[in-house]
């Protein structure tokens, strides 16, 4: 078994649906161009690992959970955060350090989390993840709901013995979990062909028993279906699905600029931003007639006008005190 | 302990109390699963998983694949949102097949979320040296676990102990690591029927003394109190404390018995060099300084991998007759 390719069909959904999605990509994108920008300001301090090109995924993906659906995420989280609806201001304050943050300021960018939006938290740990949404999605099933759990990772967990792992006992036991491979070409500075010797990471689901899907990770309507139907079998029981979607970041493994290390190319970069998934699916939404030009402008200009208020929130916002240092070890409760 | 009363008592090795203390967590939550290498079909590679699958069927007794990382996933997954796992690590060797499960998710994800996760998770595991089963599958590795802020770990010495315990992990709200012992595992006492807790974190005074203060962990308890009878020919009342505990780790119980005896050596398996018997020195010496009358000892293994041969495995375990030697040695007799 091959992992099939997957284009996006010519039957469209709402225009609700492509308004959300639009309105998705858009937040993760003004997040993280302002997150990048506020942490060369200063404003933020430790390991920054921005979204920036990949929002098709995230946004494409979560259109179909609901917050009793658990993600697991990744070291590059707040894209899968902001699109499982995640607010501003507490991921701003979280990303300064405050005690008003989703973590209280204790967690930072790479363990942002709400359990409440059912975002079982971004991950330090490459690969950290799909066994815990492998457990999440154990625990929907032990307690015989409908809800399903979604492990996102790279092509660098890919290589990982924990996802290997989580992916079998998945499969095995027809869990109601999806693994979404966020293809991006690199395992932080390691390009996809010195990391690994296949290209399509979805080939390795026939290994484990299950469907695997290479989708246009780039093509936030080809996400948006294949992720549909992957949620829908786990949903009533089918099992777990593999889930590909070739993307590329913009940005550096950290930070925009990262350290300049020269392992790859600007031309291949700009190549990619000629496939941008918000620029082109704007252009869509304007063909299709489903928002003008004037309407996408409005969107842009109200989430930059949320981040502006978010950051003054953060900014404002006060740092834990240093008797905080020692709540939340442990749960004290009986 | 108040469970514990009232309630009929037998004769019950190590492992059927064990046993015991499983299914009575089973019974009591229906959130709790137990999930691990051979516990559902086989019934355990110890036999403390026998009958479960029998009363408690499929969806909760597990079988699972070789897959340490993922089953300790699992139990950071499922207790994350609402269950109550019982995870089987069969040997504690294998703690390094999934230390980033252990020490990187379960133990830091309530701290990382600002207290917004619990995960009331229950890890069952088995340690020790004593049937030549060498390096690989003889470890004393508490100290590993106990270094983790968020991890509890415990040491239950005998039966009694065992049942509550895993009753009591069960009923926490963090993750709690139970480390069994295989040397331990057919020896009997008196064990009550039904659930009663023994308390994590609270160490209990085995036998008393006025001459010195033994702490012990896990089966060195039973190597302490041999020694205690050996002693008591040569004139000197050692006083044996079952730590019990690891961590968190009740220095105040260590600290009184200090103020009687004014003397203190620590026991344990694990190899001496960054054993928890070195944080436990450090405490008395910050918390009884001024009562000590002599250093506080340790006995513990030599810093060498668990040996196989017989003959190098009896010398590396520590037993009654050298800790009966380190105790003169205290004693400057």
């Amino acid at each position: 078994m091959v992992a099939k390719k997957k284009n996006a069909k010519s039957n469209l959904p709402s225009q609700k649906v492509l308004q959300e999605l639009h309105m998705k990509m858009v937040r993760i994108r003004r997040f993280e161009e302002r997150a990048g920008k506020m942490m060369e300001d200063g404003k933020i301090p430790g390991a920054l690992h921005l979204y920036v090109g990949q929002e098709a995924v995230a946004s494409g993906v979560m259109q179909h959970l609901s917050n009793k659906d658990w993600i697991t995420s990744t070291h590059r989280g707040h894209g899968h955060l902001v699109a499982k609806g995640g607010e501003f201001k507490p991921m701003f304050a979280e990303l300064f350090g405050r005690s008003t943050g989703y973590c209280r300021g204790k967690g930072g960018s790479m363990h942002i989390s709400n359990m409440d939006l059912g975002m079982l938290g971004a991950n330090g740990i490459v690969g950290g993840g799909p066994p815990i949404a492998m457990g999440a999605a154990f625990s929907n099933r032990f307690k015989k709901n409908k809800n399903v759990a979604v492990a996102f990772f790279g092509d660098g967990a890919s290589n990982e013995g924990s996802v290997h792992e989580a992916i079998n006992m998945a499969s095995l036991y027809k869990l109601p979990c999806v693994f979404v491979c966020e293809n991006n070409g690199y395992g932080e500075y390691t390009a996809q062909s010195r990391h690994q010797a296949i290209v399509d990471v979805a080939d390795r689901a026939s290994g484990y028993g299950m469907p695997g899907v290479v989708c246009d990770g780039m093509d936030v309507m080809a996400v948006y279906e294949a992720a549909g139907e992957a949620i829908e079998r786990a949903r009533k029981g089918s099992g777990p699905t593999l889930l590909e979607c070739k993307t590329y970041r913009y940005y550096d493994h950290v930070g925009v600029r990262g350290m300049g290390l020269t392992y790859r190319t600007d031309e291949e970069v700009e190549e990619w931003k000629n496939k941008d998934a918000i620029e082109g699916f704007e252009k869509r939404l304007i063909q299709l007639g489903v928002m003008t030009k004037k309407k996408i402008e409005n969107v842009h200009a109200s989430v930059g006008k949320d981040i502006d208020e978010a950051i003054i929130f953060a900014n404002e916002s006060p740092y834990p005190m240093p008797e905080d240092l020692l709540d939340n070890v442990y749960n004290e409760e009986t | 302990m108040s469970e514990a009363e009232n309630k009929s008592v037998r004769e019950l090795p190590y492992v059927m109390a064990i046993n015991e203390g499983i299914k009575e967590v089973l019974r009591e939550q229906k959130d709790a699963f137990i999930a691990g290498e051979d516990v559902a079909v086989a019934g355990g590679v110890y036999g403390y998983c026998t009958g479960l699958l029998d009363e408690f069927g499929e969806d909760r007794v597990v079988d699972t694949p070789i897959s340490e990382k993922g089953i300790m996933g699992l139990g950071v997954g499922a207790s994350a949102t609402g269950c109550r796992p019982i995870i089987d690590l069969m040997f504690m060797d294998f703690v390094g097949e999934c230390m980033d499960e252990i020490a990187n998710q379960m133990a830091k994800m309530r701290f990382m979320f600002g207290g917004k996760a619990t995960l009331p998770v229950t890890v069952l595991t088995m340690g020790g040296a004593g049937g030549s089963l060498a390096a690989q599958h003889s470890q004393s590795l508490e100290a590993w676990l106990a270094h983790l802020p968020g991890m509890k770990v415990v040491m239950p010495s005998d039966a009694y102990d065992a049942k509550g315990m895993i009753i009591s992990a069960s009923r926490d709200n963090n993750p709690v690591f139970v480390v069994l012992n295989k040397a331990s595992l057919a020896m009997t006492m008196e064990v009550p029927e039904g659930s009663y807790e023994v308390p994590l974190g609270e160490a209990c005074v085995r036998t008393q003394g006025k001459d010195l203060t033994i702490v012990a962990f896990g089966r060195m308890v039973h190597e302490a109190m041999a020694s205690v009878e050996k002693l008591k020919a040569i004139g000197i009342e050692a006083e044996v404390i079952d730590a019990r505990s690891v961590q968190p780790f009740d220095t105040e119980t260590v600290v009184n018995s200090i103020k009687k005896t004014h003397r203190a050596l620590v026991i344990h398996e694990a190899v001496k060099f960054g054993g928890i018997g070195g944080e436990i020195s450090a405490q008395i010496q910050e918390e009884a300084f001024d009562y000590l009358d002599a250093p506080v000892m340790r006995v513990a293994a030599p810093f060498s991998p668990v040996p196989f041969s017989p003959a190098l495995e009896k010398v590396y375990i520590p037993s009654s007759d050298s800790i009966v030697t380190k105790v003169k040695e205290t004693l400057a007799l």
